[in-house]
């Protein structure tokens, strides 16, 4: 009997390393992208374009301990000989091993230099701010490049766009929230004719691909020359997150006890003031949900931005700057890194104080519609 | 309504009673008139300023967050004030649609009518000045540019959809079962909080090619050269193949999204269920495919639409690492290539339509649920 426990035991523990070592390299798989970025985001332009994130590890690296400029008189067709060893131009080029390490010639034949590198356990950590501060100042200003001299740079205003983005996000999270919450209370617990097609159309329009309304509503917003301003993109937000949010609140709202409506109305109370005292803080976790929702979805959207701000550079978002520096500076890394680390710093931030609420709202959007 | 008693009419006469019934309407004509004003000249004065630095930048959007939100606020105090002058009958009447006349509005002006306004403008020539009948959807299905933005969104299904699913249920699993359960949850689902714009710049980052004689900076081409290959520009070469690095990356995004909602189902099926099919001498492989899957199997097709939905309607990844180049357009890309680049407004709505037509299922599945609750 203790024989069969034991290895029933043992069993147990076999498949719970099992288990943890397999969930470790997932979630290692999903981890390391995003801190491969954040790495980089503090790593100076030439550490990033030299060699991989990564190197911020104990490695093994060829470490220069002496450098040689060879002289004018040098003949480079011939054998050349360097701390102690010798050697065509090819054979330098190569690499020519010695006891300590190798010497190595770098450049071209006639400009080149002649390193002396040992291979040694490094780590690179030469971390700096100075990829932050420049994608997020709006000026021009200095920078020492890594051949030495100064360039004059123009910042790229991440601030700006920063505020933009914060500014789009927060009406377009609250008005939809309000209009839905209305909506909701109203679908159920007021009767008025209409009612139940109405909801119909709701429900029916959760699934509507947005897709379909962006070229009318551009042709409305240029009409009204509402374009490139906020309420355009709030209006637009706010539109395509209705039939969501109603039908979450409603559905929630329908669940609150119906007796405190009654007790309510009884002691005078109008809907409207049932509503704002009573069942909007009941509703809370509701709205919260939905709020984390659709700020995240406000903030991280791109395609509405694109469409209804377009070319307006003092009202872009984040998502279209990043975009826009993929495209015509793909290369330069500390400023990517440092930009997409900075779009990314308040969703996440949200995301882990708030995930509760976010995993609720998620659950009864998603077993539900 | 103001009580105002026989008494007082027969003792003030007619005038007084006149004048409070013209100072009434005066009154609930200038509130709203005055909240229309404010708002129109808050909007007037945040569309025309320029701000220049910084400090004034954040002023104005202080004033441009409380004008949105404040100002949706009023509106419905304004309206609800205004319709609680009128008498009881009235009162009952007319406020539902204070509540949820917005609400309607909005969606009949966002949503409901461009279906149908798409739908006109697909039956159009580029411009709109030409009718063309069903040419932009003849179109839609013979050119060889949609017919590869198909293909690909197709790819997209088949491998990141799934695979999305997949690993979810992956995860739900083991992390159940796992003491680091929490750790390992918020991590992998922690990609749902960042754009896919943003997903984007660390997956490039990843894909990132360099000369074989430099080293490499990306991961990807650092761990390939390592085993002796030459380095590769993933997202460019090897097509239709290179869309596949595109397809993980959303796949990354959204293995969370699955996991949390299979999570929860699988908390919900009951202990003594698993217990007695392990008595019963099952093993674990046996477990997942004989009593989990079936178990959670509605919430399975839920998340499979969901997510399905997500991919057809794909976009951010795809623009902001190819731009459609290298055979990678999707069906949304095109749309926005044929609607904004291209300015062919009449094809681009056909696209729109298309996309619409392929979500009809899920809206009639909805509808018929809805119908079935009782709640109504």
């Amino acid at each position: 009997m203790s024989t069969q426990a034991d290895s029933f035991a043992r069993k147990r523990r076999f498949s719970d390393i099992v288990v943890n070592l397999a969930l470790l390299i997932l979630v290692l798989v999903w981890t390391i992208p995003t801190l491969g970025l954040l790495v980089s985001s503090f790593r100076t332009r030439f550490d990033i374009q030299t060699s991989g994130w990564w190197w911020i590890l104990p490695h093994r690296e060829w470490v220069t301990v002496e450098e040689f400029i060879p002289g004018d008189d040098l003949d480079r067709d011939g054998v050349m000989e360097f701390a102690g060893v010798s050697g065509t131009f090819e054979e330098l080029r190569a690499g020519i091993d010695t006891d300590e390490g190798r010497v190595t010639w770098v450049g071209n034949k006639r400009l080149g230099v002649v390193k002396v590198q040992e291979n040694k356990w490094t780590i690179r950590t030469d971390f700096t701010l100075e990829n932050y501060g420049q994608v997020l100042a709006g000026k021009t200003y200095e920078i020492q490049t890594s051949s030495g001299d100064v360039k004059t740079v123009q910042g790229d205003d991440f601030t700006g766009s920063f505020l933009n983005s914060l500014t789009i996000s927060i009406p377009a999270t609250v008005i939809p929230i309000l209009i839905a919450a209305f909506a909701a209370y109203g679908f159920a617990w007021m009767d008025f004719p209409g009612r139940k097609p109405l909801f119909t159309m709701v429900v029916a329009l959760m699934v509507v691909p947005l897709q379909i309304a962006l070229v009318p509503i551009l042709q409305d917003y240029v009409r009204l020359d509402l374009n490139g301003t906020f309420l355009a993109v709030w209006l637009a937000h706010t539109g395509f997150g209705l039939p969501l949010a109603t039908y979450l609140l409603f559905n929630y709202i329908k669940g609150l006890p119906r007796e405190i409506l009654e007790s309510a109305f009884i002691d005078g109370a109008s809907h409207f003031t049932i509503f704002a005292r009573l069942i909007l803080p009941l509703s809370i976790p509701a709205l919260a949900s939905f709020a984390i929702f659709q700020f995240l979805w406000v903030w991280n959207d791109y395609l509405i931005a694109l469409v209804f701000i377009g070319a307006k550079p003092d009202v872009q978002v984040l998502t279209m700057r990043i975009a826009e520096m993929v495209g015509s500076r793909g290369s330069d890394w500390h400023l990517l890194t440092a930009g997409a680390f900075i779009s990314m710093l308040l969703p996440l931030i949200v995301f882990f104080s708030l995930q509760r609420f976010f995993v609720r709202g998620l659950l009864a959007g998603s077993v539900k519609g | 309504m103001q009580p105002t008693t026989d008494y007082q009419v027969k003792t003030s006469g007619f005038i007084d009673w006149f004048a409070l019934i013209i100072g009434r309407i005066l009154i609930s004509l200038v509130v709203p008139v005055t909240t229309f004003a404010v708002l129109i000249i808050g909007f007037r004065w945040l569309r025309d300023t320029i701000p220049s630095g910084t400090a004034e930048k954040t002023a104005v959007s202080l004033v441009a967050i409380i004008w949105g939100v404040g100002g949706a606020a009023i509106l419905y105090v304004v309206s609800n004030w205004l319709v609680e002058q009128l008498n009881v009958l009235w009162v009952k009447r007319l406020q539902p649609f204070i509540f949820v006349g917005p609400a309607v509005a909005i969606l009949i002006w966002y949503l409901a009518l461009p279906t149908a306004r798409s739908f006109w403008i697909s039956l159009f020539s580029r411009d709109g000045t030409e009718f063309v009948g069903l040419a932009n959807y003849l179109s839609i299905f013979t050119e060889r540019t949609m017919l590869v933005a198909f293909r690909n969104n197709l790819l997209w299904i088949v491998f990141g959809a799934t695979l999305a699913i997949v690993f979810g249920l992956l995860v739900a699993v083991l992390a159940d079962r796992s003491k680091f359960e929490n750790l390992a949850k918020s991590l992998i689902f922690l990609p749902m909080a960042i754009s896919m714009v943003g997903a984007g710049v660390i997956w490039n980052f990843i894909y990132e090619v360099k000369d074989i004689a430099d080293p490499q900076i990306g991961l990807l081409n650092a761990v390939w050269v390592a085993f002796g290959q030459e380095p590769q520009a993933w997202t460019a070469l090897n097509q239709p193949w290179n869309n596949i690095f595109l397809i993980i990356i959303m796949i990354w995004l959204q293995t969370g999204y699955a996991m949390v909602i299979f999570s929860a189902a699988i908390k919900g099926i009951p202990d003594e269920l698993i217990e007695a099919s392990r008595v019963d001498g099952a093993n674990e492989v046996q477990i997942f495919f004989r009593i989990m899957i079936p178990y959670i199997m509605g919430t399975i097709i839920t998340v499979s639409t969901t997510v399905i939905i997500f991919t057809l309607k794909i976009f951010d990844i795809v623009m902001v690492m190819t731009g459609g180049q290298f055979a990678s357009h999707v069906i949304a890309t095109q749309f926005y290539r044929q609607a904004f680049t291209n300015n062919n407004k009449g094809l681009a709505a056909a696209i729109a339509i298309v996309l619409l037509i392929a979500v009809v299922p899920v809206m009639i599945y909805n509808l018929r649920q809805f119908a079935e609750e009782e709640a109504f």
